[in-house]
């Protein structure tokens, strides 16, 4: 199954995305740069983390007129599997794909440290592989990624089922000091209505290893790597 | 065609969260500063477009603030026309 890595001038998580993909024999890692106007024949996404476009204006907000964005729009909303990792995220939420927005770290510094999420939801296809309430270890590196959405949008997220993952202490508790950038509800990662679009802050791709200090990010893509192979057999 | 020389003004949206602001302000008050109550830190964006009429010029800036320079769900925009010469970076 080939997993496209879509790649923006400045963006600097794809290799590390692509090498996370390639640890799954099943997946097949491809790049994709942003100026093409065709995915070719893949069948998951991932957006990975970076600066695209130097993040400048706001983050996100120039890549999502890559030429690339139109074709991730038409794959996205035909239900294929998208993952937006940090700047992914960012650039999912600017392209509409995904419902609110990330703002400046409530702290002001750029927070890249190791963090604690939950996982509240297993009903998903990114996180089928973890069990719900399970507490992950794995860094974040941004200093953009206060999430934030009108009450509206927040109560829709809560009572479908789309808030993935909350920042949690180390023993699982959503509390404040947990929070490493102002994020409304403590949310790190969401999904689109149709579940088939996951934006997050934290790194899954560098928690693969033990020796980046943490395996936790695995199930992510292992969860992937089940789904697709499902909808091949 | 005539050229318009417009500034736009973009804001966080009243209520939302606002660090930079926040920040800024402990500093003013810090530095002494008396009777300061909110402190908001947005950005200007100028910019020079050809077009039939200033409403044309408008109506085109309005909807790149629309379509890229601001975002509908954290930030409000105003359009200011720019008569002073100076401000207008002499380019007129």
């Amino acid at each position: 199954m080939r997993v496209a890595v879509v790649t923006f001038p400045g963006s600097n998580c794809d290799y590390d995305c692509y090498k996370a993909l390639q640890l799954f024999p099943e997946l097949e890692p491809v790049f994709v740069w942003h100026r093409e106007r065709e995915l070719g024949p893949v069948d998951a996404l991932v957006l990975p983390g970076g600066f695209a476009h130097g993040d400048y204006l706001r983050a996100g907000a120039i890549a999502r007129f890559s030429p690339v964005m139109s074709a991730v729009d038409a794959f996205a909303r035909s239900g294929g599997l998208v993952v937006g990792i940090c700047n992914g995220f960012q650039v999912l939420c600017e392209s509409g794909l995904l419902p609110g927005a990330l703002l400046r770290n409530d702290t002001l510094r750029f927070r890249s440290h190791d963090v604690h999420i939950r996982v509240e939801t297993v009903e998903t296809p990114f996180t089928s592989a973890y069990s719900e309430g399970q507490v992950l270890r794995m860094p974040i590196a941004h200093g953009e990624g206060s999430y934030y959405a009108d009450p509206n949008t927040l109560a829709e997220l809560e009572g479908e089922g789309r808030v993935v993952f909350r920042y949690v202490t180390s023993a699982g508790e959503a509390l404040p000091e947990a929070n490493p950038n102002g994020s409304a509800h403590g949310i790190a990662g969401i999904l689109n209505r149709d579940r088939n679009v996951i934006g997050m802050m934290p790194h899954p791709e560098r928690a693969v290893e033990e020796i980046l200090g943490s395996t936790d990010g695995r199930g992510l893509f292992e969860s992937l790597a089940s789904v697709l192979r499902g909808a091949v057999a | 065609m005539t050229t318009y020389h417009l500034e736009i003004r973009v804001r966080p949206r009243p209520g939302l969260l606002d660090p930079e602001g926040t920040a800024v302000h402990h500093a003013l008050d810090s530095l002494g500063f008396p009777g300061l109550s909110e402190v908001r830190i947005g950005k200007i964006i100028d910019i020079a477009v050809d077009a039939e009429s200033e409403s044309e010029a408008v109506d085109l800036v309005e909807a790149m603030c629309r379509k890229l320079l601001a975002n509908p769900i954290t930030e409000d925009f105003t359009i200011v026309h720019r008569t002073d010469p100076a401000l207008a970076g002499g380019a007129s």
